[in-house]
């Protein structure tokens, strides 16, 4: 079953019916809310990975954009620019998943990919810009 | 088995002084014993890589001809300081661009000259009789000024807060990105490495010091801005918190781009992480015994960020064994911890100053004046007045 990570934009001030249930009742996917900012008055982002049948994406995805949200296929791929990279260790603060750690011993930066949920947050915290997502 | 200066320098003179990182050090110290430990070595290495950013270069330009007074200064769009004599200039690491703000600041104009780039310079002046031209746009590398030099107010922080926040809001500090409801902590010091928790109170670091200054040789000038010996200490006379601080110089032309790196605090500004390294001398068992400290035994205060108020709240102590586990615990709580200074960064300046001590004979200078003592001052803070005080 294919599965796709889409970032989702919430307009201010916009009540948003509770999309997730929609999701799975109407359409028959799977959402998983990897993260989410959504705050009253303010726009919202939602990094939201979805699995089901292949045929009922496009209809999900409509019913999302119909309900006034910006669909985005999510970033699949992160990168780690060691030439710019100081081994600080800002980055490991904001990773919740561990996907970034820092070796206690060595000072090392260990990254496993496979943990990564694509969030960013490391991509703002890095103050060498050493961290980039890409699709 | 005191030692003096004289004698550690003859020592380093001849080849035959032994020399150790801080590091090397504590675990000597604690296999051998602290006194075993004193006896047998000269020097200790110290080394700290996080971002400082009371920190920048004085840069001169030489005189174009017909020559200009600079009143008005950027480097590739940055403002540089316009206040001193017709081509000197004062380049702040935290200036932003006046065109990318944040991302690019004085920190990366100084990055770029260290790695031989060319930077544009434009300034602007209303004319004098002796300085007619009114404006110039030109390009400078490193190897075209007169003088490139480092002149940091306040560098090495002796010791620094554990930054949380109980705040219901992210926030963005220059210790990073602090998640609500105690979401993370950060931490920036180098611990057992960080040179003026080696040497707690100033007896061997003060005015005069030749230290490690991003890679080049340099100087402890001046005791650093909010220099605080009062901050309240351990057993061993180590600061809990913040406290002392070193105004150093040291040559940007000698410099290296391994130990100087631009960075950019989303949400807060450009700053840059400043390599600094220090030698102390072992005169004693009383220096022996501070130098042997090791993460487990230095201790740091968690403060938080969420109020943002002169006088934030105090959470507790953790030391720096802890921190650096990735994980302590506050209230009860377990709380992701994350560095901003680089252990791997620090070790190496240590290492390379070791480099410096025992294969190219640098010694260490003893110094003139001795940074301002615990007991002897504390800082004040800015109180907002309605008029001027007479
Ligand atoms: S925050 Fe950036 S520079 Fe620091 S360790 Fe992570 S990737 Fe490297
Ligand atoms: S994007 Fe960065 S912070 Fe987010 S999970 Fe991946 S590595 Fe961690």
């Amino acid at each position: 079953m294919p599965r796709k990570r889409f970032d989702l934009t919430f307009p201010p001030n916009r009540a948003t019916k509770p999309i997730t249930y929609h999701l799975v009742k109407d359409y028959d996917l799977t959402p998983n809310i990897l993260r989410a900012q959504i705050q009253p008055g303010q726009e919202g982002r939602m990094l939201l990975e979805i699995t089901g049948p292949r045929e009922s994406f496009d209809a999900g995805v409509a019913f999302l954009e119909a309900e006034g949200i910006t669909v985005q296929p999510a970033a699949t791929d992160i990168k780690l620019h060691e030439d710019a990279c100081v081994l600080c260790g800002l980055c490991t603060a904001v990773c919740r998943p561990a996907a970034l750690m820092m070796d206690a011993e060595t000072g090392a930066l260990l990254f496993d990919k496979e943990k990564c949920v694509y969030c960013e947050a490391c991509v703002v915290a890095c103050p060498r810009r050493a961290v980039t997502l890409s699709f | 088995m005191a030692k003096t200066w004289d004698e550690i320098n003859a020592r380093i003179a001849s080849g035959e002084a032994v020399v150790m990182t801080a590091e090397e050090f504590g675990s000597l110290a604690a296999d051998e014993g602290l006194k075993a430990a004193a006896r047998k070595v000269d020097v200790v290495t110290t080394g700290t890589f996080g971002p400082m950013c009371s920190s920048g270069v004085v840069l001169n330009f030489g005189h174009s001809d017909p020559p200009i007074r600079m009143g008005q200064i950027t480097l590739n769009d940055v403002d540089a300081y316009g206040g001193l004599a017709a081509v000197d200039t004062y380049l702040g690491v935290t200036q932003p661009s006046r065109t990318k703000g944040i991302e690019y600041g004085g920190a990366h104009v100084i990055e770029d000259l260290l790695r031989g780039r060319a930077v544009r310079l434009r300034a602007w002046s209303a004319g004098t009789d002796c300085y007619p031209r009114t404006e110039i746009d030109t390009w400078v590398t490193i190897d075209d000024l007169n003088q490139a030099y480092f002149f940091n107010p306040r560098n090495a922080y002796q010791n620094y807060a554990v930054a949380v926040n109980t705040s219901d809001r992210t926030i963005h500090t220059y210790l990073g990105t602090l998640l609500p409801h105690l979401g993370n902590a950060t931490f920036c010091s180098a611990g057992a490495l960080s040179p003026l928790l080696n040497d707690p109170t100033y007896r061997t670091i003060g005015v005069g010091s030749r230290i490690f200054v991003a890679g080049a040789p340099g100087y402890v000038a001046w005791e650093g801005t909010q220099h605080n010996p009062n901050q309240s200490r351990d057993e061993h006379g180590v600061p809990v918190g913040p406290a002392g601080t070193l105004a150093v110089i040291g040559d940007l032309k000698q410099a290296s781009p391994e130990f100087f790196s631009a960075a950019t605090f989303t949400g807060y500004g450009a700053s840059a992480f400043m390599g600094i390294g220090v030698p102390i001398p072992v005169l004693d068992e009383d220096i022996a015994e501070t130098l042997a400290l090791t993460d487990a035994d230095l201790t740091a205060t968690i403060v938080d960020y969420g109020v943002a108020r002169r006088s934030r709240p105090s959470l507790g102590h953790v030391t720096y064994a802890q921190l650096r586990s990735g994980e302590i615990e506050i209230d009860g709580k377990r709380v992701q911890t994350g560095p901003i200074s680089s252990l791997s960064k620090a070790r190496r300046i240590a290492s390379e100053l070791k480099t410096w001590i025992t294969e190219q004979g640098f010694t260490l200078t003893q110094p003139l004046q001795l940074l301002p003592q615990p007991g002897s001052q504390s800082t004040k803070p800015l109180e907002i007045r309605a008029e001027e005080a007479n």
